[in-house]
């Protein structure tokens, strides 16, 4: 469809879930915003192709998750992230403490494997449906499910405990959808 | 045994310890985006997208390889 005002203007307001989406997935603040803005200029090229009335937040991510994964095996020999880079690209500098959990988090989901990270981060972060996830991933609706159950399983044992394979998929799944009820 | 449903139930029970390092994971997975979506969007995006809209119709979009942030 031709770009009208409209969908312009819900591009533009995808863009902070998408940055959120490169950082996560990368690590790295300056290369995530050049994911967005290479996200963004496939987007307009390719505009025709996308169809109204579809998930274009789904569309947009489905760009960027393989952006950059063609972009990663690009890179891959190249020189890692420093640690601190993601912290700066923050506005917000949080308290000590908290920052120490924070880049212990950081650390721990950057040992996730690629596929696992980004089922967890679409379903349990941007919010995505399963089915939403497998499309943008190009996998089965029953991989994801078991990308994002490992992922979890995995988080814990790094940052917590050992051993947690003791939860059921619906009950991790509930925690990473509703998990706040505080 | 069946105190599943109540909120307070202690964490260490069977279930309790793990669904409440789950919420935990879930929270600081969000609190992580959320704080980066918090940000908005960067000017360097709302102007970028003027930009290709005043061209539209010019078959050149999506040809800025550099990394240039419109400043001077």
């Amino acid at each position: 469809m031709p770009l009208t005002d409209s969908l312009r203007d819900d591009i533009l307001a995808s863009v902070p879930s998408l940055r959120a989406f490169a950082i996560s997935l990368s690590g790295n603040g300056d290369r995530a915003d050049d994911l967005v803005q290479e996200t963004l200029l496939r987007a307009l090229a390719n505009i025709d192709s996308f169809q109204p009335g579809s998930n274009l937040p789904a569309w947009l991510f489905t760009i960027l998750r393989n952006l950059f994964r063609s972009d990663y095996r690009k890179r891959r020999r190249e020189v890692e992230d420093a640690d601190g880079s993601y912290a700066k690209t923050l506005k917000t500098q949080p308290a000590q403490s908290a920052h120490l959990e924070f880049e212990e988090f950081r650390t721990a989901l950057d040992k996730l494997p690629q596929d696992q990270r980004e089922a967890l981060i679409l379903v349990g972060a941007s919010g995505f449906s399963y089915e939403d996830a497998a499309a943008i991933c190009g996998c089965a609706v029953g991989t994801i499910k078991s990308r994002v159950n490992r992922a979890r399983s995995k988080l814990s044992a790094l940052l917590y405990v050992d051993g947690t394979d003791d939860f059921g998929p619906d009950e991790t799944v509930r925690a990473v959808i509703g998990g706040s009820g505080g | 045994m069946k105190e599943v449903k109540s909120k307070n139930a202690a964490p260490g029970k069977q279930g309790g310890l793990n669904a409440e390092i789950q919420s935990r994971i879930g929270h600081q997975l969000r609190a992580m985006y959320d704080d980066v979506v918090r940000q908005g969007v960067p000017d360097r995006f709302a102007e970028l997208i003027r930009k290709l809209d005043a061209s539209e119709g010019n078959p050149q979009v999506g040809n800025t390889g550099d990394k240039n942030d419109g400043r001077e």
